[in-house]
């Protein structure tokens, strides 16, 4: 990770500063998430195990549908109540919260974790100043008076590097551009200091010249505070250069978790190839998302016996479409679910043959998109 | 849907087992059923009054002035003047639903038509009809009725029992004319923009036969969900105006029974409750029905 | 300013209604089939009753035609006659008798009954409606909508008759007629108002809270309800500061146009529960055949539903911002 933007204005005052700075903040193990629809139970997220440490970046890859925002939301336990059912365990700092009661948790958001969302535009209360939005949080957890969250409010929007933030208290989310929208909301998702912060695909919804500085404010904000960021896009580009860890998600599983230098350079899914494959080119256009990888993710509800990529996998075989692949370890720390990989590693009774033309046309190519 | 995105069913099926079970729309149900099985009784008891093995409704017997229900040979009582309470009621069926389903038949087709012609020439057509129907609805329905009825009805000292028919039934088809036109309006506009129209238009179809036979079958299902709540509002008008004593009183109604029975309510409450339990049920009846044609065709100008 | 002149405009478009809908009044009476004053004035035959009906036609300007009579009127309606009296003439045999004076008698009461009425339902309504719309799909849930329901379907008159029966007389807890002014008796004017005011909110309860509910079940969905939990702020402030207010604008609307309804309604309770308002005046100007005062008197409240819509459309801005902005843009 290179220090990129300059620290921005002061730091908010009134939130902890966390005395550990090191060591294990998130563990999560076998997370299981399903929505109850009149269509049928809906697995979105299949049996899940991550750990993240303080301070670090763990990106979440997949395209719409694997069950990458559904597995956010379900860490921080902001699921609809009806119709949900979530097991598995999650530790966040040592401590259950998958069992705590909806009081325990709520107070756990805001101070402890909170969620920037995908777009400004909708994620914003539109009848609302913006000052509310950012003081709520202030007021209703740290107790503070108008005027001391206020002046907290005021630091958060400098920090997050808006112009006029007195101005900007008085005014609604409508009267401002994309961009700084999606400010105001990482201030409102700051605001009380939480050490795990979830972005969700945070830059999807903005002009390709902003997405840049966003990212670099998230990353600013998170050194400057030691923040863990959970960051779920869509897009391997986005994570590439910025995340410690990335976890691919297809079809509600993990299907490939490396340490992002280690996953760039020895990629071992097919799926994983197919989503570098489709990472926009600066010197090109913006390609349009995912269109190297044909088909559509499978139907949640019921989902391929075999490897769930296999319909949409250029090198599978029969016996993929038979039988699931259980996430396996290439090398320490990185880990697949593949029978034939294309990386040609620990192949578990595959052969490394596939990985021929396609798999290094892919890992050669990502090489300098990553960055790394 | 090809596949369940699950970030599409986080943002958008808050409760999905709820939108199931409220929407009266796949299945009828037991209110559905009981629905159609009491707006089929009452219309057939209507129809078939003059042949049911009922007293003569304005026969007045003076052993049952204000009986109660369970007598023999009268299973509802009598009412005040000794009347048979039960034949009055499928009597009084005749005269509400006649006049309800007459008036909002007339609102139907004329409100339609305006609407519909509204919505598919636009410019200076809708200007003028969207003036009339905001004029229209600018009057509070119930004393716009009031004011026509007490207009045209009782002007003359004693008009006819026909007259007043008439007059109750254009009154309250001319206040249904802008509800229903609004809708006919609304939904035109949408259907005239679609592929199959404008392809019509192309194939060089004149412009009564695109209303007609392209548009107005897609409008219908609005227009008669709406229908079907305007034939309840107009039951109850009926009553209420026969409240007001500017309604039929030559032949029994639900709403001139209940007015009628008001005096007598504190001895014989059976009086104003059997014509009230009918006028209730039909109306819920007829809601309900109207939300299944609205959630089965998906209307949703009806909100407004 | 831009907003300045789309009120302009919307201003305008509300003079034309006002235009057409008195022109409507005043067509209505001469429809009135046969001569309206053989009925005011049913005297017999003779010089005496020729020489009044003349003198009644000449005040109710029946002898002249009808562009001249509306005029007459608009002009006595708005700016008072020679006497300085507004609305024309309520007439009898015995003489007449200004229609602003019984106006400015009923429309209050007619008014206080409606407000009461609309503020009832609304108290109701919109905790159920939020309840419902948070608890959605639970059995408290479908019984309130069974209920709701239910009562939509209730005819007012017959909810009237059932409280001023049972209530009034059978129990005896309030009184089931009669009406007292608030200067007079606050305690008992609200007991004379509780059933009228609870008779015609019913329905409107039904109306507003199914109403809201589906509003707030769309808005409960949207992100910034997720962006408002993630803060960990209580259920309650997301239902009624994140919630409320950007699900209320359909019910807004509603509740301006239930004025029409509610009107409607006044008119019936009123008489049911004998609360001399605009309801029992016009009954009585029917049934007294006082086609210059029925005529104001419609005129009157349909002056006001087209005002309340009117304000209606003004508050929008003030409960949505986002209104604001883009009418200020256009």
């Amino acid at each position: 990770m290179t220090s990129r933007a300059p620290a921005p204005g002061e730091a908010p005052v009134g939130f902890k500063v966390n005395a550990r700075t090191q060591g294990r903040l998130l563990e999560v193990a076998g997370l299981r998430t399903r929505f109850r629809t009149p269509a049928g139970v809906v697995r979105a997220v299949d049996g899940v195990s991550l750990t993240l440490d303080r301070g670090r970046t763990l990106g979440i890859v997949g395209e719409s549908g694997s069950g990458k925002s559904v597995l956010s939301r379900s860490i921080m336990g902001l699921l609809p109540r009806r119709n949900v059912v979530r097991e598995g365990t999650i530790e966040f700092d040592g401590e259950r919260i998958d069992t705590l009661a909806d009081r325990r948790r709520r107070d756990l958001w805001g101070t402890q974790m909170a969620m920037v969302f995908q777009d400004p535009m909708t994620a914003l209360n539109p009848v609302l100043k913006i000052g509310h939005q950012i003081t709520e949080g202030l007021r209703f957890h740290l107790g503070l008076d108008r005027r001391t969250a206020r002046q907290n409010a005021l630091a958060l929007l400098r920090s997050v590097g808006i112009p006029e933030p007195e101005r900007r208290l008085g005014q609604y989310p409508h009267e401002l551009s994309g961009g700084m929208r999606q400010r105001i909301m990482i201030a409102v998702a700051l605001a009380c200091g939480p050490r795990l912060l979830f972005a969700d695909e945070p830059t999807t919804a903005l002009d390709v010249t902003v997405q840049a500085q966003i990212l670099d404010l998230l990353a600013a904000q998170q050194r400057e505070r030691n923040m863990a960021m959970v960051l779920v896009t869509h897009d391997l580009g986005v994570v590439a250069g910025r995340a410690d860890h990335i976890a691919v998600m297809y079809a509600g599983q993990i299907v490939e978790m490396a340490p992002a230098t280690a996953l760039f350079g020895d990629v071992q899914m097919p799926y994983t190839e197919a989503l570098l494959r489709s990472i926009p080119r600066l010197d090109q256009p913006r390609a349009r998302r995912l269109q190297a990888i044909p088909g559509r993710p499978p139907n949640l509800i019921a989902p391929p016996r075999g490897c769930r990529f296999a319909p949409r996998c250029p090198y599978a075989r029969p016996d993929c479409h038979a039988e699931a692949p259980p996430l396996v370890e290439s090398s320490p720390g990185h880990l697949y679910r593949c029978w034939y990989p294309v990386g040609g590693g620990a192949g578990t009774g595959g052969t490394a043959g596939n990985g021929g033309t396609g798999g290094t046309a892919g890992n050669g190519g990502n090489g300098s998109t990553g960055g790394i | 849907m090809p596949a369940l995105a699950t970030d599409q069913v986080v943002h958008h099926v808050e409760d999905p087992v709820e939108e199931v079970e409220a929407s009266p729309g796949r299945r009828l149900g037991f209110l559905g059923w009981f629905s159609l099985v009491w707006l089929g009784g009452v219309a057939l008891a209507a129809l078939a009054a003059p042949w049911l093995p009922l007293p003569d409704p304005d026969r007045s017997v003076l052993e049952i002035v204000r009986v109660g229900p369970i007598q023999p040979g009268h299973p509802l009582g009598g009412d005040g003047n000794g009347r048979d309470v039960l034949a009055r009621v499928v009597f009084g069926a005749r005269a509400s639903l006649g006049i309800s389903v007459s008036a909002v038949g007339l609102g139907f087709v004329v409100g339609g038509t305006l609407g519909l012609a509204a919505g598919y020439f636009r410019g200076a057509v809708d200007g003028v009809l969207t003036t009339l129907f905001n004029v229209l609805l600018s009057i509070p329905a119930l004393v716009l009725a009031l004011a026509l009825v007490a207009v045209f009805a009782s002007a003359q000292q004693d008009a006819s029992n026909g007259r007043k028919m008439v007059v109750l039934i254009l009154a309250l088809g001319i206040v249904t004319v802008p509800l229903i036109g609004r809708i006919a309006r609304a939904s035109t506009m949408s259907w005239s923009e679609r592929e199959f129209v404008k392809a019509a238009e192309v194939l060089g179809a004149g412009h009564l036969r695109i209303m007609v036979r392209e548009v107005l079958p897609n409008v219908l299902p609005a227009m008669v969900s709406i229908a079907l709540l305007g034939v309840a509002v107009a039951i109850v008008a009926e009553g209420s105006l026969a409240l007001l004593g500017v309604g039929v009183t030559e032949v029994p109604s639900w709403g001139n029974m209940i007015a009628s029975g008001r005096s007598d309510l504190a001895r014989a409450p059976h009086i104003v409750a059997v014509p009230s339990i009918a006028t209730f049920l039909t109306v819920l009846a007829l809601n309900y029905l109207g939300d299944v044609v609205r959630a089965r065709f998906d209307v949703r100008e009806a909100a407004l | 300013m831009a907003l300045a002149r789309e009120l302009a405009k919307r201003a305008l478009g509300l003079c034309l209604v006002l235009f057409l809908v008195t022109l409507f009044t005043a067509l209505l009476l001469s429809m009135v089939p046969g001569d309206p004053v053989d009925t005011l004035v049913p005297l017999a035959e003779s010089e005496q009753a020729d020489a009044m009906k003349a003198q009644v036609r000449a005040d109710l300007q029946l002898d002249r035609p009808l562009h001249e009579r509306y005029l007459g009127w608009l002009g006595d309606f708005v700016t008072g006659d020679e006497r300085g009296e507004h609305f024309g003439d309520y007439y009898r045999v015995s003489g007449r008798d200004p229609v602003s004076g019984r106006l400015a008698e009923a429309l209050p009461i007619s008014l206080q009954l409606m407000a009461y009425a609309q503020v009832l339902a609304l108290a109701v309504a919109i905790p159920l409606g939020v309840l419902t719309a948070y608890r959605a799909g639970s059995a408290f849930d479908k019984a309130t909508n069974v209920g709701a329901f239910a009562l939509l379907a209730i005819p007012n008159f017959v909810l009237g008759l059932a409280l001023a029966y049972y209530v009034g007389v059978w129990l005896s807890w309030l009184p089931p007629s009669g009406y007292v002014a608030f200067g007079d008796d606050p305690g008992e004017h609200v007991r004379r108002m509780v059933l009228p005011a609870v008779t015609l909110a019913a329905a409107q309860v039904a109306v507003y809270m199914r109403l809201l509910r589906s509003d707030m079940v769309a808005t409960l969905q949207e992100d910034f309800i997720q962006m408002a939990r993630s803060k960990g702020i209580s259920d309650q402030r997301v239902l009624w500061r994140h919630a409320l207010r950007p699900s209320s604008l359909t019910l807004l609307t509603v509740a301006g146009l239930n004025v029409g309804t509610l009107i409607g309604g006044a008119v019936v309770v009123e008489v049911i529960y004998s609360i001399p308002g605009m309801g029992l005046a016009i009954s009585q100007a029917i049934f007294e055949r006082q086609y210059v005062a029925l005529q104001s008197f419609v005129a009157v409240l349909a002056i006001l539903y087209v005002l309340v819509n009117f304000a209606v459309d003004v508050l929008y801005t003030v409960v949505d911002p986002r209104i604001r902005h883009a009418r200020a843009r256009n």
